[in-house]
């Protein structure tokens, strides 16, 4: 516990040496040390993407229980790095299903006891059975399913069926697909295969994050007809071969405009029309569309690549940080901040709850896929929407059910981490 | 930049050695501790091997192998070397430029310009741009420069061009323009501290004997200068060599560079392939500044 205090920066010393002078009196006053010890606050440090680490998120828990989230930003490949490498440099993960394949195997994180969770048993079916409104989704890849439950608190192995510790708690989740901007491409597209078109070359953009960004580029290869991967999720080194191969071809024939990493650089990309098609993630299109610029987050007939984050608690994490992280994963499940990300155009863990807290014509807009009754706005009250317009994609069944695989990482991870370098270097 | 650490006890009595290897103590510490100590793990770490989420401690040139794959083949380079070649390219590209760039500003600073007062004016507001962050002053171009920038908007509003330039942004040339925005200045610094302790009476001397403004340039300012341009060179060399922000962010994120792959290398880690594609990188930039500091000797010169 010591040097996880140790890790925190200045503000928390200085609180320290505050409630040790208040401690101090409280001992003269009352004699009763713990009871003062226990009013201390808890500073929850949560290592996350950018992505999710939204301030009025922070603020309204702090407001709701007094504990304060201290945002960790990094990129999503840190975060697998980190939770590896130092995890004892966080109280809370906010991590990708796809990326446990790595940490769990390190013990450095903590079987989440359901029991603890009291909105556990609504979690949507969709992680603990693959299923959406009783239909089975592509499991290509990484499914949450496979990986969810941990045979025991300190396991370091994914039980087969479901038991009372998760690895993770789902938080936020969505199916990935590619954003355009129809003012500038003035014609419908409905298939991956677009984004190697060569009707905008140097106008398209892809992920730079290879085991995200090889998953976009074999959803291409398969809509252009030229293979049919068992698994793009798991693919074999000939498969590696044949997808980087397309991607180097692509873009030594000068395709690509620019590769993107993180959120705010695809935002800017499309924003600024730099580029006119690329993968992107849905909040950034919100992004996009609340500057103003026409932008869609277009369904494909090939289906979308799904991806879903959860809370993970680092193995080392007791006493009352423990309890405050499980205070917030129940506050998180609890509505509020569902409601909040649904609004973003992301979908929340537990459905029942966010619905409680949206407006019956933003549930009917968000998730129904029905036409907006009023203008839809977003979380910081900007319009995203008019009136009578339709969310892309339609509904959630519609668009959750037509799943093709999710975000994984290979067997083959780290020869395709080469291999994508060389396509980086083409 | 090469020992030191090493006391300059030469020639100095023994009774004094003493004294002196004490006075060289904390250097040699800070030296050992932060440098010595992790490049030797550095090292050793480039020989281990590793999977998906742990480093396994052990001997074995994998990693090099790896490297190196596929890298006989010259018409078709292997990443290692195309990168490097890549990397080599902005080197020289950006050290030319600077180079220039900076041998003009500092010679007008240090001859142009008589007053000393103005002198440090004019200095002074060659740094002013680094009070902003390195990241910030390359992100400033992206608006300049994209296809609806304000160059191309300036451009076909002159009716000049129909459509945009797309070769501005996301291209050798913004990388290179950032670089030379960014580094500039290593150069003009050196140099102009090297022009200063020119004795002006060997200008006049040259001019007394008939020499013309670029005999005067050529064979007394540049050899006199030569430290500072060595220096400044150094400098230079060694932060394009082992950079991946301006690279990524200039470049589009498509251009490659050693630093890059160094970087998606730690971030999926895999630390032992990192450390020996950082020891083969400084063995390189190692072998640039020996060759540097070959043409002129740095301890006496300084």
């Amino acid at each position: 516990m010591s040097d996880v205090i140790s890790d925190t920066p200045s503000p928390a010393h200085g609180l320290q040496r505050r409630s040790l002078l208040q401690g101090t009196a409280g001992i003269l006053a009352a004699g009763l040390f713990p009871a003062i010890h226990a009013q201390e606050k808890i500073v929850l440090r949560y290592l996350g993407t950018a992505v999710n680490q939204d301030k009025a998120i922070a603020e309204k828990f702090k407001a709701d229980t007094g504990i304060e989230i201290q945002y960790v930003a990094v990129t999503t490949d840190d975060v697998t790095k980190r939770a590896v490498t130092a995890p004892n440099s966080f109280d809370l993960i906010d991590t990708e299903y796809f990326s446990l394949k790595k940490i769990v195997p390190t013990g450095n994180l903590k079987g989440i006891d359901t029991k603890r969770i009291k909105n556990a048993d609504k979690i949507t079916p969709l992680f603990t059975q693959g299923t959406v409104a009783g239909k089975a989704v592509g499991e290509q890849g990484t499914a949450p399913k496979k990986v969810m439950f941990l045979e025991g608190e300190k396991s370091k192995v994914f039980a087969k069926s479901p038991t009372q510790f998760m690895s993770l708690i789902p938080t936020v989740y969505n199916a990935d697909t590619l954003g355009i901007r129809p003012d500038l491409i003035k014609r419908p597209i409905d298939s991956w295969a677009e984004l190697l078109n060569p009707e905008f070359k140097g106008k398209t953009a892809i992920l730079n994050i290879p085991s995200i960004g090889i998953m976009d580029a074999a959803m291409v290869v398969e809509a252009m007809g030229l293979y049919k991967y068992p698994d793009k999720g798991n693919m074999t080194r000939k498969e590696i071969d044949l997808t980087i191969k397309t991607l180097i071809e692509a873009k030594k024939a000068g395709q690509f405009r620019a590769l993107w990493k993180d959120f705010n650089e695809s935002v800017n990309l499309m924003a600024s029309g730099e580029v006119v098609i690329q993968s992107m993630w849905s909040p950034a299109v919100t992004a996009v569309r609340s500057k103003g610029v026409a932008c869609n987050f277009q369904p494909l007939k090939e289906g979308y690549r799904a991806w879903a984050a959860g809370f993970g608690v680092p193995a080392t994490l007791s006493g009352r940080k423990l309890d405050g992280a499980y205070e917030f994963i129940n506050w998180f499940l609890d509505g509020w901040a569902g409601a909040y990300l649904n609004r973003q155009g992301y979908y929340s863990a537990v459905l029942d709850t966010a619905k409680a807290k949206m407006e019956a014509y933003e549930w009917a807009y968000w998730m129904e896929g029905k036409p907006a009754e009023k203008d839809i706005k977003g979380p910081q009250g900007q319009v995203l929407a008019k009136a009578g317009s339709v969310r892309d994609g339609g509904s959630y069944e519609a668009r959750m059910g037509a799943i093709a695989c999710w975000n994984a990482v290979m067997d083959e991870n780290n020869y395709m981490v080469q291999k994508w370098n060389e396509f980086v270097a083409a | 930049m090469g020992h030191p650490t090493s006391p300059p006890t030469a020639g100095l009595p023994a009774k004094q050695g003493v004294a002196a290897w004490w006075q060289a103590a904390p250097l040699t510490l800070v030296f050992a501790l932060f440098f010595l100590v992790p490049l030797a793990l550095v090292l050793m770490v480039s020989f281990w091997d590793f999977s998906e989420y742990e480093l396994l401690p052990g001997f074995t040139f994998k990693n090099y192998v790896a490297i190196f794959e596929g890298c006989a083949d010259l018409a078709q380079p292997c990443v290692t070397l195309s990168t490097y070649l890549s990397t080599l390219k902005f080197s020289l590209l950006v050290w030319g430029i600077t180079l220039v760039l900076g041998f003009a500003v500092a010679y007008f600073l240090a001859f142009h310009v008589r007053s000393p007062g103005m002198q440090t004016l004019l200095f002074v507001l060659c740094t002013v741009p680094f009070w902003t962050s390195n990241v910030i002053r390359m992100v400033s171009w992206v608006p300049l420069l994209g296809r609806n920038g304000l160059v191309n908007q300036t451009l076909a509003d002159l009716r000049l061009i129909d459509t945009p330039i797309e070769w501005l942004l996301f291209s050798d040339f913004s990388v290179v323009l950032a670089f030379v925005h960014l580094y500039t200045m290593f150069m003009i610094v050196p140099i102009f501290n090297s022009m200063m302790r020119i004795d002006r009476s060997l200008i006049e001397a040259a001019s007394d004997a008939g020499a013309s403004g670029w005999q005067t340039l050529w064979s007394v300012v540049v050899p006199l200068s030569r430290t500072g341009i060595v220096i400044g060179s150094i400098f230079v060399l060694t932060i394009v060599m082992g950079d991946f922000v301006t690279i990524g962010v200039m470049g589009g994120q498509q251009i490659a560079s050693v630093g890059k792959i160094i970087q998606v290398q730690t971030s999926y880690l895999q630390f032992p392939l990192a450390a020996a594609n950082a020891v083969i990188l400084l063995a390189i930039v190692l072998m640039v500044i020996w060759g540097l500091t070959r043409l002129v000797d740095l301890r006496k010169e300084l």
